[in-house]
């Protein structure tokens, strides 16, 4: 009887854990609320129901049962996006041929990585996890809700967000193939054409695909084509199913890949880090392109030294969709300072310096009809500060997933790792915070070691 | 004939004006800031003016008497600040940090304490600028890796020779050996680490045992001229150490290292020892404020060296270690991100440490660490007018600089991230030519 009783709390247990709920409800009351689409609402409640805003008002009563916080005096504003990020992955880089679409990061979630905590605890709740840079067309990415404490890594999927994949250009795959193995590409003349040939081969692979699809009901010996799923991956960019998120620097590059895109007629494209888009930034205005740069990273890399801070606010003046990313486990943890940045470098008024965080990186990966800001209907993902979220001095002290409160300043237990890992290092002791290093590169170590210790 | 000549003169003239407009420089002069919120940090918060004269602050107050011809800067609604030093960095050391030949910090052998960073200082570097727009003013220019990688200098941005940029101390670098991994591509075994901190270790004993005797010999020799001395660049660079004419700064950023290096300074009975990085120093804080070593830390904005760590003890160090009584500055520890000095310590204020602490931390509590205290560190008279004039709290992210003083010299506020932004943000043709 006793041992029974046991089973059963322990299978009780396991379906708890293992069906932890992913939306929840909660009333916000009377904060400083920085919507940043339409304005900022002083003294105003936001309630939150089973995960999505459903109220943002004075004197809201929430309904029996909900949680209730005063925020008085607090700054409440949407959760932080993040377009540009590598945490929560087990594999960054598939760095073995200069074409790799048929990958995917989605395949490879890691749930328990502590950055997940680390970054909500900087307000931020939806992170682009990225694939990486050694390949000018690399593995899909995954748009990812930060639900730290589920063990499930399909908790951390946000569900139908739009499929997004990885090119790069330059200095990586330059470094990687080119140097690296020897094969192509080793300049930037030699990008490209791995970029048209694949989206050549790609509209060929469809066509032969629509003629079988459009043969077999009359002819029953039809033949298949070879099924191929990097080509098949490549096709579904060509028919615009999958953004591209392509890592960049140079303006002759960026300039590239807008005519070749043009050239196959694909239109969802959003440049990553690229330095030198305010260069372009008339050329990506007219393309409709997006850009998600860092707020002053620059001089890391001959590619990034004719770099300039202002280029958030030269984009967005010239009215590119523009956002700021992290590509850093560290950096990611305070967006809303380098938000701030561009209120330093630049002019940008709060909404604007706000959107780049928020509702500019929600259009980026296609989800702004669902995160991004906070309005009736959209899903329930905050960040509440002590003070303005753009002041040096502003400490996160809440953020809320789908309207669960997954960190609390208040009660942060100190270690937050949701298990010990019995093969960490002895000492745990270790540093990585000297000079960017370039996280896109990770994976491809070896390489690393070949270039520049060999 | 005369008119031609005065007609070509006058074009000259006019050309060289033009000129000089388009390159703005610094220039020395007479400098008077006026109607200014003063933030002296030794002395209080004073309003009025203060003087600049002959590379010097000549006067602070209301009633400062203002020499004819002197140049005046009505400052209503801004602030004066001494400039920002940062405790430790690679600024003008390091062009291009992937690009190997830009890099002039890390020279091959693991004792080379000859070594000097200010010889490798690049005046027209272009990060100089861009970090000193920013109002950071001085750095600590750190050669690394290694054992004894060599010695760190002092240096103003502003000068077109590195003895120009010279701010008047040096340290002797030390990389404590660590038992700690360097990042993600830090693939050694456990027993690799543990061996080399070992050799490591046996290593720097050996290397302060010969330098004490060399030191004590040198000594000895110097009362005899006809003695001739070996040329022995490392132990005479280490023999200052020993005598206690140069400050030693041991890097060493683990609880455990950072305790056994205390102990190792106390065993030899080394003097003017300065710790820098101490990631965790807040795990030994008390450890650190009884051994009296001061510190300088950073960069702020870091991770926690353990997953188990808070997610926010990077940010907490300094105000932690500063409560428990250590005396402590702040750095960067980079190259081109060295601008980011004011929000390290912004962050640093924020989570605990409080703003007059951290501001202290990059003005006055460095100069004293590093000697250079009665020329620089905050603004008194007499001291060097190393200081800049800003639209506010100098942390806080959108404040502007507004004019900026390095060494007695009026910096243009203008770089090459500028430069740019004025040119690319209305570019002269659109998408069509």
């Amino acid at each position: 009887m006793k041992n029974s009783l046991l089973l059963l709390s322990f299978l009780l247990l396991g379906v708890w854990s293992f069906a932890q709920p992913r939306t929840g409800s909660i009333l916000l009351k009377n904060g400083n609320v920085l919507t940043v689409t339409k304005g900022a609402l002083q003294n105003t409640d936001v309630l939150i129901v089973n995960g999505k805003f459903t109220q943002i008002g004075k004197n809201i009563v929430a309904p029996a049962g909900t949680k209730v916080v005063d925020v008085t005096g607090k700054f409440v504003m949407p959760g932080i996006i993040d377009a540009h990020s590598h945490i929560a992955i087990d594999a960054v880089n598939e760095g073995t041929a200069p074409v790799t679409a048929e990958v995917w990061v989605g395949d490879a979630l890691d749930p328990l990585d502590i950055s997940i905590y680390r970054a909500l605890a900087g307000g931020v709740t939806s992170v682009h996890t990225m694939h990486g840079s050694a390949n000018a067309i690399g593995g899909q990415c995954e748009t990812i809700k930060l639900r730290y404490g589920s063990y499930n890594p399909e908790d951390l999927r946000m569900e139908g967000a739009p499929r997004t994949i990885k090119f790069a250009l330059g200095e990586n795959p330059m470094r990687s193939h080119g140097e690296g193995r020897g094969i192509q590409p080793r300049t930037r003349m030699g990008v490209e054409q791995v970029i048209r040939k694949a989206f050549a081969e790609a509209k060929d692979y469809d066509a032969a695909w629509a003629k079988y699809h459009a043969e077999k009901a009359s002819n029953p010996r039809a033949l298949p084509p070879v099924y191929n799923r990097r080509l098949e991956t490549v096709a579904d960019i060509l028919k615009g199913n999958i953004i591209i998120h392509c890592h960049s620097y140079r303006a002759d590059e960026i300039y590239m890949l807008l005519n070749v895109c043009r050239d196959f007629g694909v239109k969802k494209l959003c440049f990553q880090h690229v330095n030198e888009g305010f260069k372009v930034a008339p050329e990506l205005a007219d393309f409709g392109a997006g850009a998600s740069v860092f707020a002053d990273w620059w001089a890391y890399k001959f590619e990034v030294y004719y770099s300039t801070a202002y280029n958030a606010a030269i984009l967005t003046r010239n009215g590119v969709v523009t956002s700021i990313n992290s590509d850093d486990a560290e950096l990611m943890r305070h967006l809303y300072h380098e938000a701030a940045k561009s209120q330093h470098f630049g002019d940008l008024s709060d909404d604007e310096a706000l959107a780049l965080i928020t509702i500019n990186p929600a259009k980026q990966l296609g989800v702004e009809n669902r995160i991004g800001s906070i309005e009736v209907g959209k899903e329930g993902d905050v960040a509440v500060f002590d003070q303005h979220p753009l002041s040096v001095y502003a400490i996160p002290q809440l953020t809320i997933v789908d309207g669960i409160i997954r960190f609390d300043r208040q009660n942060d237990k100190k270690d937050m790792r949701l298990e010990v890992d019995p093969a960490q290092p002895i000492p745990a002791f270790n540093m990585e915070d000297h000079e960017h290093v370039d996280r896109c590169m990770q994976g491809t170590e070896d390489l690393w070691y070949y270039l520049f210790d060999h | 004939m005369r008119n031609k000549t005065g007609f070509l003169m006058l074009f000259l003239l006019l050309a060289a004006t033009v000129l000089s407009a388009q390159v703005a420089k610094p220039r020395k002069g007479t400098f008077a800031l006026t109607n200014a919120t003063i933030e002296t940090i030794t002395n209080g918060t004073q309003k009025g003016t203060l003087l600049i004269q002959n590379g010097k602050i000549a006067a602070i107050g209301s009633s400062v008497n203002i020499p004819a011809g002197t140049e005046t800067f009505d400052c209503s609604g801004l602030t004066i600040y001494p400039g920002m030093i940062d405790g430790g960095s690679t600024v003008g050391l390091s062009e291009v940090s992937s690009v190997s030949l830009t890099n002039d910090f890390d020279e091959i052998g693991e004792i080379t304490p000859q070594m000097e960073a200010l010889t490798a200082v690049n005046p027209n570097g272009a990060a100089i600028p861009v970090t000193r727009v920013s109002g950071v003013t001085t750095t600590l220019v750190v050669p690394e890796n290694g054992l004894l990688p060599g010695t760190a200098a002092l240096i103003n941005l502003v000068g077109y020779t590195p003895d120009q940029m010279y701010a008047g101390a040096k340290v002797m670098v030390m990389n404590y050996p660590s038992g700690g991994r360097r990042g993600f591509f830090d693939q050694r075994s456990e027993e690799d680490i543990k061996k080399e901190v070992e050799r490591n270790q046996k290593a720097m004993n050996e290397v302060f045992d010969q330098a004490a005797l060399f030191a004590h010999i040198d000594s000895a020799a110097q009362k005899d001229p006809s003695l001739k001395k070996a040329f022995n660049p490392e132990m005479q660079a280490l023999a200052k150490v020993i005598r206690g004419e140069l400050p030693l700064m041991i890097e060493v950023n683990s609880a455990e290292d950072i305790k056994a290096a205390i102990k190792w300074v106390q065993e030899r009975k080394l003097k003017r020892i300065i710790f820098s990085g101490v990631a965790e120093g807040w795990r030994v804080a008390d450890e650190i404020a009884k051994a009296g070593i001061p510190v300088i830390t950073g960069p702020i904005l870091a991770l926690p060296t353990r997953a188990s760590d808070p997610y926010d003890s990077r940010y907490a160090n300094p105000g932690l270690m500063h409560k428990a009584g250590v005396k402590v500055a702040l750095r960067t520890s980079s190259a081109e991100n060295a601008r980011r000095l004011p929000y390290n310590a912004g962050f640093a204020a924020a989570y605990g440490m409080g703003k007059e602490a951290a501001l202290r931390a990059v003005t006055i509590v460095p100069a004293q660490i590093f000697g250079v205290d009665k020329e620089m560190g905050s603004l008194e008279v007499g001291k060097d007018a190393t200081l800049f004039v800003s639209t506010g709290d100098p942390f806080e992210t959108k404040t502007q600089i507004k004019y900026l003083f390095i060494d007695g010299y009026m910096t243009p506020i203008d770089s090459r991230h500028i430069q740019l932004y004025n040119e690319f943000l209305n570019r002269a043709t659109g998408v069509e030519k």
